[in-house]
């Protein structure tokens, strides 16, 4: 098992193709209809951040597994600003972009783990995984 | 990818696809509010049962339809919120408050129908 299919995010109209790209994979890959839904507003949420923040970056998504058990995981990488308190950006309704700035706490409460790794002035990169039950 | 407007009675009924994008959305925003003016409307539905996703922007551009309609005169509610999204909604914090919903088409007409004469009875009591 694996695979791996990028998406580049540079318009609006690439927030539709990650999901849906998204959805796919997770689709072939068994999970039920609630993960699938869960797993594309993550993609979703994940692709428009990179539009807001950096303007343009990339999404990954992945086909992966651990002992046997499937992860679908997807990948958020800019080279935007980068995120200076990665803290407080996980505290609820933080936001810099003076959107909902329900941004990465929502998404954490989407997927089973999140990880964020960012420096200033360099860019961004989130991980963020689904486990298949 | 364009959102059909159907015009019915004193009602629009906008029927919301799956894969809509944020321009198609804010299109959908302006083309409803010039909408409910052109055909002087009295309410609008809009029926996301095909939608699978519901994240912070198209939450976020339902309530400002929701309110820009308002200020036009006129009521919107939202219908067919599937099983799935309002589950991924609740885990991402999106309430949409004061954004009026309903199960379906059916039930969002009986809600703007309710509404209109709730609102004709109060112009009867306080009009002119």
């Amino acid at each position: 098992m694996g695979g791996e299919e990028r998406v580049r995010i540079g318009s609006d109209a690439d927030i539709v193709l990650a999901r849906q790209r998204g959805r796919e994979m997770a689709a072939r890959m068994g999970f039920s209809s609630t993960d699938l839904v869960l797993i594309t507003t993550a993609i979703s949420e994940l692709a428009r951040n990179i539009i807001l923040y950096a303007g343009h970056g990339e999404i990954v998504l992945r086909n992966g597994s651990d002992n046997g058990r499937a992860i679908f995981s997807v990948m958020a990488r800019d080279q935007g600003p980068g995120i200076p308190n990665i803290e407080q950006a996980m505290r609820c309704g933080y936001s810099t972009s003076g959107n909902l700035g329900l941004g990465l706490p929502g998404v954490r409460r989407l997927m089973d783990e999140m990880t964020i790794e960012s420096r200033v002035g360099e860019g961004t990169t989130v991980v963020a995984k689904k486990w298949k039950p | 990818m364009q959102v059909p407007i159907l015009k019915q009675g004193p009602f629009l009924i906008a029927s919301v696809q799956s894969a809509l994008s944020d321009a198609d959305l804010l299109q959908l925003r302006d083309t409803l509010v010039e909408q409910v003016g052109r055909y002087r409307s009295r309410g609008v539905i809009v029926d996301v049962t095909a939608l699978d996703v519901m994240d912070s922007f198209s939450s976020r551009t339902l309530r400002d339809i929701t309110q820009m309609i308002r200020l036009r005169g006129a009521e919107t509610v939202v219908v067919g919120i599937q099983p799935e999204v309002a589950f991924a909604m609740v885990q991402l914090g999106l309430t949409m408050e004061g954004v009026p919903t309903a199960l379906d088409l059916e039930e969002g007409l009986a809600y703007l129908n309710q509404e209109i004469r709730t609102k004709g009875n109060e112009t009867e009591r306080h009009g002119r």
